[in-house]
């Protein structure tokens, strides 16, 4: 079939979608359901800028077909309301433009849970996974080493 | 996005997946092996692939199978780099895997995919190109095993229709002292200058190359110039470079020369590893 009609469990809830197969997760996130929060950069797997998280895992949502997403558990940056990494952006001032933001929150977010006891080299190799154009990441770094409880 | 459409189908046998195959390859509908996806995704939407027929092969068992079974250590093709990093029941893999792309995107991108990649560096194939791997290969007329000397020339060699199910590893190499050293030309992620990567055999060293020619390698010639005992170290260096296949690429990453260059100081770096008793890994 060309086109499907899905059933997405997206910030959970149960989202009814009818997307080509070719349809990448952040074309239908954005185009279909609304939720822009995901940003459209590279569109290449470069860049980070479209990260969601799917069981919890980060994924650049340019790389993943809206119908591989079936039956998995999707997080936008709508998802998270106050969660202690959007604070801890806030805090230390981790964004400028703000375009990398929710990418870079998702990342992290993904980051904090998976990794509680996370050491310098682990939060370096996931936060080279998002580009940033503005910042010089020390700030993004200082916000997840306080979600994590270290001084930076 | 992706400008023309497919059919997206998901089988869940190896049977499934070949008959499927043949059926839309007689159709003429460019049938595609889908894996972690992220070239037809990166690809399609340049236009650079294209296919009518999507047949992802993640939801057929063996494809997904990881874990040591008698003197194999077995992993499916559809496995993540992650998946394989996360359990690391082979470093040297784990080591080369790690280097791939950036975390996030390691997430989707598959070990088979990363091998059977059109995007010439598959950087994933070199532990198990010099440890000499056994492929599993499905397609219409059944399964076939082969060393991955056989299997890999450059490229996989694979027939229509036919697709990679899983690698067998024998037990012994898992543990074998290695080294795998990445140059980029900047950042600390993405595609490589050069990659080497190097084990420690019996039989003396084995040395494979990514980066350096328009596809992966490991090369007898090389091989034997680096084990040579009776050269001296820059005799050794000096016959390695002269043996080595041809093209050297000079592109945008890097000049021939300047290839050459760092190869030089990446085999100063593989004999000084060995020297010194193993002691580096994974620089
Ligand atoms: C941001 C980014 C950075 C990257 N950096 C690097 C890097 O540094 N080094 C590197 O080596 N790679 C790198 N890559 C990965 C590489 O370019 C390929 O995109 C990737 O390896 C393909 O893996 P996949 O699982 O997504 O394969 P797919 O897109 O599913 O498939 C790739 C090809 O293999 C075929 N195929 C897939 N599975 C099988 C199978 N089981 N049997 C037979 N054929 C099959 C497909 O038909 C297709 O032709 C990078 C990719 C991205 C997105
Ligand atoms: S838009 Fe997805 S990685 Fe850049
Ligand atoms: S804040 Fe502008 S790109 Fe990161």
């Amino acid at each position: 079939m060309k086109t499907h009609n899905l059933v997405l469990r997206i910030n959970g809830e149960d989202r009814q979608v009818t997307v080509r197969s070719a349809d990448t997760l952040l074309y239908t996130l954005r185009g279909r359901l609304g939720l822009t929060g995901s940003k459209p950069g590279c569109l290449n797997g470069d860049c980070g800028a479209c990260t969601v998280n799917v069981d919890g895992w980060p994924m650049k949502s340019c790389l993943m077909l809206a119908v591989e997403a079936q039956g998995k558990e999707i997080t936008t940056v709508e998802g998270l309301h106050d969660a202690p990494i959007q604070k801890a952006f806030v805090e230390h001032f981790a964004f400028q433009c703000g375009y990398c933001t929710p990418g870079f929150i998702m990342n992290c977010h993904s980051l904090v849970n998976n990794h509680p006891g996370a050491d310098d080299k682990k939060i370096k190799e996931w936060l080279e996974s998002n580009i940033c154009r503005c910042t010089g990441y020390a700030e993004i770094e200082a916000a997840v080493k306080e979600v994590l409880g270290k001084k930076s | 996005m992706i400008s023309f459409d497919f059919d997206y189908l998901t089988p869940t046998t190896m049977q499934e997946a070949a008959e499927l195959f043949q059926r839309l390859d007689q159709e003429g509908k460019s049938p595609y092996y889908y894996s972690g996806g992220t070239e037809l995704i990166t690809l399609g939407r340049l236009n650079m692939a294209y296919s009518e027929a999507v047949i992802d092969l993640k939801n057929i068992p063996e494809c997904h199978a990881h874990g040591l079974s008698g003197d194999f250590l077995v992993q499916g093709s559809a496995l993540s780099l992650t998946a394989a990093e996360v359990a690391n029941f082979f470093p040297f893999l784990t080591s080369v895997a790690s280097q791939v792309a950036d975390h996030t995107a390691r997430g989707k991108i598959t070990i088979g995919g990363n091998i059977c990649a059109a995007i010439f560096y598959r950087e994933a194939v070199l532990p198990y190109l010099l440890v000499d791997s056994t492929v599993i290969i499905a397609g219409n007329k059944g399964i076939t095993a082969k060393k991955m000397s056989d299997a890999f020339k450059e490229k996989i060699q694979l027939k229509k229709g036919e697709f990679l199910v899983q690698l067998l590893t024998e037990r012994k190499w898992l543990n074998a002292p290695f080294i795998h050293i990445k140059r980029r030309q900047q950042w600390q992620t993405g595609y490589p200058l050069i990659t080497i990567a190097a084990l420690q055999a019996e039989d003396g060293l084995r040395v494979g190359l990514s980066g350096l020619c328009p596809f992966p390698f490991r090369s007898a010639a090389v091989e034997a110039a680096l084990n040579k005992k009776e050269f001296n170290r820059e005799e050794k260096i000096r016959e390695a470079l002269k043996a080595m296949p041809s093209p050297i690429l000079d592109d945008v990453e890097g000049s021939k020369e300047y290839r050459l260059f760092a190869l030089r100081n990446l085999l100063e770096e593989i004999l000084n590893w060995q020297e010194g008793g193993f002691k580096l890994e994974n620089t």
